[in-house]
């Protein structure tokens, strides 16, 4: 039942009407979308400006804590920015790092320091209000290169953070407006193809002064104290609403389990286990256990004394230690990822530190979900995250049949080739990242090839890809019969083929999924694993970890072939629609 | 080429969803005849011959048809498409299906995905070609005919050719469709690289195919059309508006169908774009609302911004020059709602045609937009509540009190005005998101509003915007009517060369350009239109070495060098980004031509009835009412737009009544007319 709007003037301290706040919500999330738009459409690097792999955000002045996002930011990004933001504000306080000045801007990719992997550049400005830090804008994009001992960063075999690349705490790059060239030219001796940079430098730092001015002109119109409130009832209502969400779960603990094929250096699984809590109602007031908790409210002290309704635990005890290999996960990552699975199943719920409130994560201390200083984390946002989210969507289909997928592909297929071409005289370095097949749902069958559950960019299309790298693709195609089997059938994965047609190069791929395939959900059945091959003088060559591997030799005529997972299919084969099964058989899909 | 006699009688026929509209004119003695009948669905020549009957058109004495339509719209979809197949290079049959790897909307797993030709009728056969257009393995002509049979055999009426990299060398398509037109049944042989000449083999695969596979569709819409044109008398050229805002013959305009599935919104556009040229707005901003959604597109100096890129559906790009107009959601028939965090929401969900607004008496029963204009005065409510409707005024607020007013805690009359004011914030974020994608600040245009439900908020929305200046055409709700009339002859020439600027061969670009344009011409030549002079406009697709956006460069007029090039391209980029980027190299990606055959002028005034136009303003009023506007209720005037004095001019609050639209003038707001009859308002601040 909604509320009223007396209850509502209740809440805030200052009285705002409904309709203001509805207006005043709307045009935070428009400032975040022009953010979005600008970076995009300014930035150099394909990876930002064309598949959108960014994201801008307003975030709080006292924690960090998100007040809006925009809605084309990339999914894995779903509330990272306040934990590196909340990072940087607690060493502005401990003087760990300068105080900020007007117009200054930082820059920071520590993992630890609430990030993702080091490719994924965070710029934070303040924004002044009267003298006062009214708020902060921040942005991330992520870089072709930040350095390290692989081309563009995917290293399957770093056993350490320093060999991943540079790593920046948070430092002014803009001071006043200015930038420091110092500190630029000691990035750009670190990264490679340097000399692009500075134009995704230049786009990432306007979509920030965009977002200034577009927000200033709110404040303006509005007033700061009216959308100081609003943000607050914001909040409160995002909460209410993923409250309200969960109020459809029964009371119950769900567990599931999902498993990465191997961390890249040990050639063993690494399992995630959750086991998912509901809860209907805790007293008002009584003190809960909650060290150890990291709630989506970066501040939890305000969660802790009123009505907490409706709520979610997620446990991951149990998982794998952390690892060898580049497949951990930071903390800010584990969080973003339960995150982004929670409104790839709730999508309207509007983004803003609110709808994380009624999500605990208890922090996976001990697992490689919970990763420190210097265990490598490359694979953590590309990979880990959506086995994280995997394995969200296996403990939630069961409650919500009606809203959760079987798991999708979830890998995002990343083949990278690094070589010389003789016939332009120069080094190249290509990847191709791939989709594979959604999970069926209560509706539907899986989509197929759809982008990774963390991603939303569209794939380069082959005819670019031989203009632009020595390689011949022998075929592009529709993985038959990798839909897993369900009343509704998982989609297809991708059947790809490529040859070098000229020089040397060396092939990496960090992929998964190839131990097992993508879960069926409901008696469905798994859909098909992820495959490699290497054809090298016509003999057939498996990676040893299946999904990942580093610098395999080619030559020209050699061929790597790749089948990207198909979908999980949902609910029980035998009820599939006979008229859907002679469908599939007459257009070959199954043979 | 049948000569078109001076002063002749000109119709522009308009199908939209609901409404077939009619604009007659006969430009030099000034008749003017409008008509509107219910769109025929099924074919869509029952309401155009309609129309032509209700505007008392005589088909002997017509000397133009331009015509509007969504035969094809419809048909992609709703997927009601020719039975077509597809001939690709071996190893890519699923490129149409695969799409480029992407879903619906950023967040929900889940989505439906029906490529547009099926599998089983996708037939691969061994030929290719490298990036640069060597052949790689030679087209197995046995292979090809063996594929034709097939698709024969599984009674294909239309077929594309898509062969990878035909881009860069047609040969093998060439030779294909040289063997398929000898064995297949009629002219339906699409060669992808003859539509567009440009990489990307999933964009221009499905390009090819929606080509293929509404062709027959239009061709017997078209054939039909002008067979009854011609019982009826009719003997000149039936004329097609395509969806670049220019017009082609009916005889030619199936070759390229695709072109016409945006024939819709840009012919209204293009009608903008002419009024607000002769009115001294060359730089507008349209704003076309209607009952289910909202169109905005961009005018700049009286050109409509093209894109290539449009995307019809999910997954469903057409990459051929057209009217950039995009649908930015709520129309009059948007239902709001509270949601479970109890902020009050306006669309996406509309309540259609079926049942529409409460207002409607067709079962409707969740408050839309235009329920919450006609609670606050704003709709004429002695118009909608005609005889046959069994809906009255008390019901209509007795649903928003219920659904909107008692959670938010507001009578009716409040729900309802804030139901207009979140739609107007959303739709004018949405404007807003519009311009800043086309890189302009909407601050800088003028707002020009059409449409049935445009007129009702535009002025709101400038003053959101902070767009000085609102004008409204003569005819609102027949704009995209009125754009058939006025249209030209257009076509548009894309060619691919990719090359750093530096290392451009510039001769290669002059004799692309000049081949564009001659081919333009000829094309022109052959249609029997009477043209006042042929316009060429040229320009490039340019970008920083490294980047994959492209930026749109005008060209200048005769030779030019690489320096001019540079430099068109920085001004450009600078206008845009504002930054200064010396040390990177530039990319020529595409040259573009565009022939256009301009009509003679048509002077608009005409739209209005000069004789029914009153002495005085007092003697255009019709009565009072009272209208909720942001600061309160006002008993507001009430005036009839065609007895507006023709030099009237009076402040804002106001309501203009028109057969056609309603117009709604805020407090403070002042309202003047140019010599063509539109309404200038001069938005308040």
């Amino acid at each position: 039942m909604p509320r009223s709007a007396h209850d509502i003037s209740e809440a805030s301290s200052l009285m705002i009407d409904p309709i203001t706040l509805s207006v005043i919500g709307a045009g935070l999330q428009q400032v975040c979308d022009e953010m979005d738009l600008t970076f995009s459409r300014a930035a150099f690097s394909p990876v930002i400006a064309e598949a959108n792999d960014r994201s801008d955000g307003i975030y709080a002045a006292d924690d960090g804590s998100l007040i809006a996002q925009g809605a084309g930011g990339l999914p894995v990004f779903v509330g990272t920015m306040q934990f590196s933001t909340r990072t940087l504000i607690e060493r502005i306080a401990s003087g760990e790092t300068a105080a900020p000045e007007p117009e200054d801007i930082y820059i920071v990719n520590d993992p630890y320091m609430g990030g993702t992997h080091l490719m994924d550049v965070r710029f934070a400005k303040p924004v002044y209000r009267n003298g006062e830090i009214f708020c902060w804008l921040s942005n991330t994009g992520h870089w072709p290169d930040i350095g390290g001992s692989v081309p563009g960063g995917f290293s399957a075999s770093a056993t350490a953070v320093e060999q991943e690349g540079l790593r920046l705490p948070p430092v002014k790059l803009f001071k006043r407006g200015q930038m420091d060239r110092e500190i630029y030219a000691i990035i750009c001796s670190n990264i490679r193809v340097a000399e692009q940079r500075i134009g995704d430098v230049e786009a990432q730092a306007s979509a920030l002064r965009v977002g200034e001015e577009r927000l200033g002109q709110l404040l303006d119109r509005y007033g700061d104290d009216t959308v100081r409130a609003a943000i607050a009832e914001l909040r409160k209502r995002a909460a209410q609403q993923m409250r309200a969400r969960i109020a459809e779960i029964p009371d119950g603990t769900y567990r599931s389990q999902a498993i990465v094929d191997s961390d890249g250096v040990v050639n063993e699984p690494l399992v995630i286990n959750l086991a998912v809590t509901k809860k209907s109602t805790v007293t008002p007031g009584t003190p809960q256990e909650l060290s150890g908790v990291s709630t989506g409210s970066v501040s939890c002290s305000e969660a802790q004394t009123q009505d907490r309704g409706c709520e979610l635990t997620f446990d991951f005890a149990g998982s794998s230690p952390p690892c060898q290999g580049p497949m951990n996960s930071v903390l800010a990552t584990t969080l973003s990822s339960v995150y982004l699975a929670m409104r790839h199943i709730f999508p309207d719920v509007p983004m803003s530190a609110g709808a994380f409130e009624p999500l605990n994560v208890i922090t996976p201390e001990g697992t490689f979900l919970d990763a420190h200083y210097p265990r490598p984390v490359s694979g953590c946002a590309a990979e880990v995250s959506q086995r994280i989210a995997e394995a969200v969507f296996a403990a939630l289909v069961q409650p919500l049949p009606d809203k959760v997928t079987a798991a999708p592909a979830g890998t995002s297929g990343n083949l990278g080739l690094g070589g010389y071409d003789p016939a332009r005289g120069r080094s190249y370095v290509m990847y191709q990242l791939s989709g594979g097949g959604y999970g069926g749902n209560a509706d539907h069958d899986g989509l197929s090839n759809g982008c990774s559950t963390i991603g939303i960019s569209k794939a380069p299309p082959v005819e670019i890809m031989e203009q632009q790298f020595p390689v011949l693709y022998r075929r592009y195609a529709l993985r038959e019969g990798s839909g897993g089997a369900g009343q509704h059938r998982g989609g297809f994965g991708l059947h790809y083929e490529l040859e070098l047609r000229r020089g040397e190069a060396r092939a990496s791929f960090v992929m998964d999924h190839g131990r097992t395939g993508p879960q069926g959900a409901l008696g469905g059945e798994d859909g098909a694993p992820n495959e490699v091959t290497v054809w090298r003088d016509g003999t057939p060559y498996t990676p040893e970890h299946l999904s990942k591997e580093q610098d395999i030799p080619l030559k020209a005529g050699d061929r790597v072939e790749v089948k990207t997972p198909g979908g999980g299919g949902y609910g029980d084969p035998e009820r599939r629609d006979p008229a859907a099964v002679k469908e599939d058989t007459r257009l070959g899909y199954y043979r | 080429m049948a000569a078109v006699q001076q002063g002749g009688f000109v119709a522009g026929i308009d199908v939209g969803g609901t409404f077939t509209d009619l604009v007659l004119l006969e430009p030099h003695s000034r008749a003017l005849r409008l008509a509107k009948v219910p769109t025929t669905p099924e074919n869509q020549s029952f309401g155009v011959m309609a129309a032509l009957a209700a505007g008392q058109a005589d088909l002997t004495a017509l000397d133009l048809i331009v015509h509007g339509t969504t035969t094809t719209t419809n048909a992609v979809l709703e997927r009601k498409l020719a039975r077509t197949g597809l001939i690709t290079t071996q190893g890519f049959r699923d490129v149409l299906e695969l799409g480029r790897r992407t879903r619906p909307a950023p967040y929900g797993m889940t989505g439906t995905f029906r490529p547009i030709i099926p599998r089983d009728l996708r037939l691969e056969v061994p030929e290719r070609m490298d990036a640069t257009g060597t052949v790689l393995t030679p087209l197995d002509e046995d292979a090809l005919r063996a594929a034709l049979t097939t698709l024969l055999a599984a009674k294909c009426e239309s077929l594309v050719i898509h062969f990878l990299h035909s881009y860069a060398n047609p040969a093998h398509e060439l030779r294909a469709a040289e063997i398929a037109r000898e064995v297949w049944p009629n002219a339906n042989v699409t060669a992808g690289h003859e539509l567009l000449a440009e990489s990307r083999e999933f964009e221009r695969g499905v390009t090819a195919a929606v080509n293929a596979s509404v062709q027959p569709l239009l061709t017997r819409y078209v054939d039909r059309l002008r067979g009854e044109l011609e019982r009826g008398g009719y003997t000149n050229d039936l004329l097609i508006v395509n969806g670049n805002g220019g017009m082609v013959s009916s005889r030619f305009v199936a070759r390229e169908a695709a072109k016409t599935v945006m024939s819709g919104p840009a012919s209204g556009v293009m009608a903008a774009a002419y009024t607000g040229r002769r009115a001294g707005e060359p730089n507008l901003i349209t704003y076309d609302m209607g009952g289910t959604s909202t169109d905005v597109s961009l005018i700049r100096d009286a050109t409509p911004a093209v894109s290539s890129e449009i995307e019809v559906e999910y997954a469903m790009p057409i990459h051929l020059p057209m009217v950039d107009v995009r649908t930015v959601g709520a129309g009059g028939g948007s239902i709001a709602r509270i949601t479970d965090a109890g902020l009050l929401e306006v669309g996406p969900e509309s309540a259609g045609a079926m049942p529409g607004p409460i207002c409607y008496g067709r079962g409707g029963e969740e408050p839309t937009i235009s329920d919450a204009n006609l609670l606050l005065g704003r709709l004429n409510p002695d118009t909608l509540f005609s005889v046959d409707n069994s809906i009255s005024m008390e019901h209509v607020a007795a649903i928003f009190e219920a659904k909107i007013g008692i959670p938010l805690g507001l009578d009716a009359h409040e729900a309802a005005a804030a139901v207009i004011r979140v739609a107007n914030a959303r739709m004018a974020g949405a404007t807003r998101m519009v311009s800043v994608s086309l890189g302009i600040d909407p601050r800088d245009f003028a707002l020009f509003a059409f449409g049935g439900a445009g007129p009702l908020h535009a002025v709101a929305i400038a003053r959101e915007l902070g767009i000085p200046r609102v004008l409204i055409p003569g005819r609102p709700g027949i704009t995209n009517a009125l754009g058939c009339v006025v249209a030209d002859l257009r076509h548009d020439f894309v060619r691919t060369l990719n090359q750093p600027v530096a290392s451009v061969d510039m001769s290669v670009v002059h004799t692309i350009l000049t081949d564009q344009q001659r081919e333009g011409r000829a094309l022109i030549d052959k249609e029997s239109v009477e043209t006042a002079r042929i316009d060429t406009i040229r320009s490039a697709d340019m970008q920083f070495v490294g980047q994959t956006h492209l930026l749109r460069v005008p060209l200048p007029d005769g030779d030019f060098d690489h320096d001019t090039l540079q430099a068109a391209f920085e001004r450009v980029y600078f206008d845009r980004f504002r930054v200064r980027l010396p040390e990177i190299r530039a990319n020529l990606v595409n040259l573009n031509t565009s022939v256009i055959g301009v009509r003679p002028e048509i002077d608009l005034a005409i739209l209005i009835d000069s004789d029914a136009r009153a002495a005085t303003l007092d003697e255009a009023r019709t009565g009072t009412r009272r209208v909720h506007f942001d600061t309160g209720w006002h008993e507001t005037p009430i005036y009839r737009r065609d007895h507006l004095p023709a030099a009237a001019a009076f402040t804002g609050p106001a309501v203009v009544e028109q057969m056609d639209t309603t117009i709604i003038i805020e407090p403070g707001d002042h309202v003047s007319q140019d010599r063509d009859g539109n309404l200038i308002v001069e938005v308040a601040s």
